[in-house]
């Protein structure tokens, strides 16, 4: 009874925080205690409401689902709708997103003492956290469209927060702009399904969906559709944006660049995973266009230097895997690695920013050192996020990553499930890079540093329990209860298969290993090796040189086609306009020598015209009789 | 059937009221004339007179009694006199030579013109129409119809007509008294 | 034998020379007059109409009778913008008056 009710109510998940951002914009940004206050009391209700939420839906064997809706406004041909949709796939986001938003807001209170923006910064905050929250719990691809922007701008405020920097300032710009490509293939997705269905709500078009069979058609707007996801989830191409995002506060980028809002897109897979499997073109780019993300991205963190980079790229890499499993069909596997991927990805980011807090904003990794004595809490919690993301057994991220290349495998992907598991093996690597570098190096820069405050450091150790632990709901171990609810499209799963699972371990450590060996014990010269191959360092350093070929190709293509039009604007639309204009005045100035002032002659004019409109009548009649 | 026949056939075919009204017709058709081509203004105002008496006349032979005595009691009567205190008022000069034509020839001319043609595509389409010509005999509607029905279903515009009036009345007042320096 | 056509050939002769002095004359009271020669040839219209067509409504004479109102304020306020006009330019010649020329 008590449950129902909490499912009728559960639009005061996402309302509370948009309260609060109401609430700081216009009343409290004067006291910066009291707003953090506000907006960490609003993001714990919501939290506890998620919790309740979760309980309820996960009651019932085969999941509750809950739906409801309203007309929002209604004309011929067109009715839009708002809504509320609760089933498993919604609770288990609402669960982590409200557990790490919480988080993160209780971190950066230690993260952004002192910081004069701080009514801001928690306003956003909150705003983000109301509008991915709502984006969550959406009905239909209209509603999900305007939360998907919201939390579009909520990225762009946040990146920008420091907007006294240039880098900051260019950063949320390329962020937004590099945003709107991907959403504007999204949104015509969105119009095609309104024009050919004429209904945006996921229920009505799975229904309507069944019954179409041009799959022309469906391929076409699951391909305009994955657009918002490329640009959200920065899948290659518009991948550039993501590392540069790194720019705003390491709170922001742990939350909103590598939780949640970048798997927006993944989730936006998921829950539209009933149109893209009536294609299988769709599924076959989505599976490659992740695939090579991954890889990709997993290359360059090699390489770089700076901690978040590596950790954006990190991100970028594990958001290709997620991708790489909706498109193989193992859509669970890819919510499932969504999840573990938050809370360890998350955990990484806030304990790079509880370095960087102590090393006062460094963020070379060659600059730290041993830092694992002055901040034991971070290290060995950072180093719990390393291995959940290598995906060392029994860590979360060892179950879902098994499950992604498992699921490849199994669907007879193995060109994907060998890239995958190339990908885990450079995952591991790089992660220890950083980690031998940063925090058992020899360098001595970190002497001074100290374990940041407690209010910091909770927060950590949390998520590092959770990453620990989560990855058990989808183990074979308990039977995977996490897909087995997730999947509402028939069965997922693939048999558990032990080799696998072995194979995959054996891989990350590997990878660690590689970098014990060559960072830790320099059996290997890096150096040596990097002078060897400076081509391919160079390559990759320079992130493939994309951000130079988009520099180049708006140069030339952009700035050019923008002259063609300026020249074209000035001279033929100009043209046109002043030559309208003048001729108007010209013939204003001859025509008026027929006015004469004689009231006759205006007289003369007006009968002259009913005599002939008379005379065209009477000749229009006898023509008629004749 | 030569000239004299037809003439002949128009002439036993005519009643009396038919002789009456080619004489009034006739009557007011050159004094209207006589109204556009006089050139004293003063002659033109008595032509008017006659006209208006003429179309009273055409009114009573049109068993419209009440009409014929409004029309000479407002136009031959209240208008006539309107135009000729107006024609006192403005002229400060011998009458003669005061009607005249306008200067330009061309004007004359393509008012003519329109004049005529005006008339030749107004008969045309007179003479072409089927006009439903009711056959039923009604006396002199009297001046109790015309009253009953101004004050009946026609008393919105009655009312209307009168605000009309006055509103001209005080315009003309206003108009024709000036602005009075100061 | 005299029929509608003929009362409505009349209208239009007068409604013809009214037309023709209103477009030709010079003197501004000339074609006041003009106009009232037009609109008693309307009048005539009506008359003859109801006569004929509608006889016993008594909506032609109806009609008439707000045609002849609209004709005395017309004078009236005509003649009085003749009389304004002349105390500006002191003629009533319409070749005069050319306020409204470019």
């Amino acid at each position: 009874m008590i449950l129902q009710n909490v499912l009728e109510n559960a639009w005061i998940i996402p309302f509370l925080p948009f309260l609060a951002f109401a609430l700081i914009g216009l009343i409290f940004h004067r006291w910066p205690k009291f707003s953090t206050a506000v907006s960490i009391l609003s993001i714990a209700a919501s939290f506890v409401f998620s919790v309740m939420v979760a309980m309820t839906v996960f009651s019932t064997a085969e999941g509750t689902v809950y739906e409801a809706g309203t007309r929002w406004l209604s004309m011929p041909g067109l009715q839009v709708d708002m809504g509320l949709l609760i089933d498993p796939l919604t609770a288990v986001m609402l669960l982590v997103v409200t557990t790490i938003a919480l988080l993160v807001q209780i971190y950066s209170i230690g993260y952004m003492h002192g910081d004069p923006g701080i009514a801001s910064y928690y306003a956003y905050q909150s705003l983000f956290a109301g509008s991915m929250l709502g984006l969550v719990v959406s009905n239909n691809f209209g509603q999900i469209f305007v939360f998907w922007e919201l939390v579009g701008i909520c990225s762009y405020f946040l990146i920008g927060f420091w907007f006294g920097r240039n880098s900051a300032k260019e950063a949320a710009k390329k962020a937004f702009i590099t945003n709107r490509v991907g959403d504007f293939g999204f949104l015509l997705g969105i119009l095609f399904l309104q024009i050919i269905f004429g209904t945006l709500n996921f229920n009505g078009l799975a229904v309507e969906i069944a019954n179409y069979t041009n799959t022309g058609v469906l391929s076409m707007i699951s391909i305009l559709l994955f657009f918002g996801p490329i640009g959200k989830s920065a899948q290659f191409p518009l991948h550039v944006w993501l590392p540069d995002a790194m720019e705003g506060p390491t709170p922001v980028s742990a939350l909103i660049h590598a939780a949640t809002m970048v798997a927006a897109g993944v989730y936006l897979i998921a829950r539209a995973i009933f149109i893209f499997n009536t294609s299988a073109e769709a599924l076959m780019v989505i599976a490659v266009v992740g695939g090579f993300t991954a890889l990709f991205a997993a290359t360059i963190a090699i390489v770089q230097n700076d901690i978040k980079r590596i950790l954006a790229f990190s991100t970028l890499s594990q958001l290709g895997y997620m991708v790489m499993a909706m498109g193989v069909g193992v859509m669970t596997a890819g919510m499932f690695h969504l999840m573990t991927h938050a809370f360890f990805k998350s955990l990484l980011f806030l304990g790079a920013g509880s370095v960087i807090h102590a090393m006062h904003d460094e963020q070379d990794i060659w600059k730290m050192g041993n830092l694992s004595k002055k901040m034991p809490i971070t290290t060995w919690t950072f180093v719990i996020g390393a291995l959940a993301l290598s995906g060392i057994p029994p860590l979360s991220g060892f179950w879902s990553k098994d499950e992604i290349l498992l699921g490849a495998f199994a669907s007879g992907h193995m060109g994907l499930y060998v890239l995958g598991s190339f990908v885990a093996f450079l995952t591991a690597f790089y992660m220890f890079r950083l980690i031998f570098v940063a925090f058992f190096g020899s360098n001595t820069a970190g002497e001074h540093a100290h374990e940041s405050p407690s209010v910091m450091t909770w927060p950590l150790i949390i998520l590092a329990v959770i990453s620990v632990f989560a990855g058990f709901v989808g183990s074979p171990l308990m039977n995977n209860a996490f897909g087995h609810y997730i999947t509402y499209v028939g069965a997922q799963h693939h048999e558990a298969s032990v080799s696998i699972m072995i194979v995959s371990a054996i891989i990350a450590l590997a990878g660690i290993v590689l970098a014990y060996l060559v960072y830790q014990r320099k059996l290997v010269d890096y150096e040596a090796v990097k002078e060897r191959f400076s081509g391919v360092y160079n390559l990759l350093y320079n992130k493939y040189y994309i951000d130079e070929f988009y520099a180049l190709l708006i140069k030339y293509f952009v700035d050019g086609t923008a002259k063609v039009m300026e020249w074209f604007d000035l001279h033929v639309i100009n043209g046109i306009v002043n030559g309208i204009a003048i001729f108007t005045g010209r013939a204003g100035t001859a025509l008026k020598y027929t006015e004469n002032g004689q009231v006759q002659t205006y007289a003369l004019y007006m009968f002259a015209g009913i005599v002939v409109l008379l005379i065209s009548a009477l000749c229009a009649v006898f023509t008629a009789i004749a | 059937m030569n000239l004299n026949d037809v003439v002949a056939a128009f002439v036993t075919g005519l009643t009396l009221s038919d002789v009456v009204f080619i004489v009034i017709a006739g009557i007011t058709v050159l004094s209207a004339l006589g109204v556009v081509l006089a050139r004293n203004i003063v002659h033109s105002a008595v032509f008017l007179v006659i006209t208006f008496l003429g179309v009273a006349a055409v009114y009573f032979q049109l068993n419209a009694g009440f009409l014929g005595l409004v029309q000479i009691m407002v136009y031959a009567g209240a208008i006539s006199v309107l135009m000729i205190f107006a024609i006192m008022l403005v002229m400060d000069v011998e009458p003669q030579e005061t009607n005249l034509f306008n200067k330009s020839v061309p004007t004359i001319l393509t008012g003519g013109y329109v004049g005529v043609l005006f008339f030749a595509g107004m008969t045309g389409a007179i003479a072409f129409t089927k006009w439903p010509v009711s056959s039923v005999k009604a006396g002199d509607a009297g001046a109790d119809l015309l009253a009953g029905l101004m004050l009946g279903k026609y008393v919105v515009p009655f009312e209307v007509a009168a605000i009309l009036l006055l509103v001209a009345v005080v315009g003309a007042i206003i108009l024709a008294r000036g602005v009075e320096d100061k | 034998m005299i029929g509608l056509s003929h009362y409505l050939v009349l209208g239009t002769m007068l409604f013809s020379i009214g037309l023709f002095g209103v477009l030709s004359k010079r003197n501004a009271i000339a074609v006041l007059m003009c106009v009232e020669l037009m609109l008693n040839a309307v009048n005539i219209n009506f008359v003859a109409i109801e006569k004929f067509i509608t006889p016993g409504t008594g909506l032609g004479q109806l009609f008439a009778i707000f045609v002849i109102v609209v004709a005395a304020a017309e004078v009236a306020v005509g003649l009085a913008l003749v009389i304004s006009i002349y105390r500006q330019k002191k003629s009533v010649n319409l070749n005069d008056f050319n306020l409204l020329k470019w």
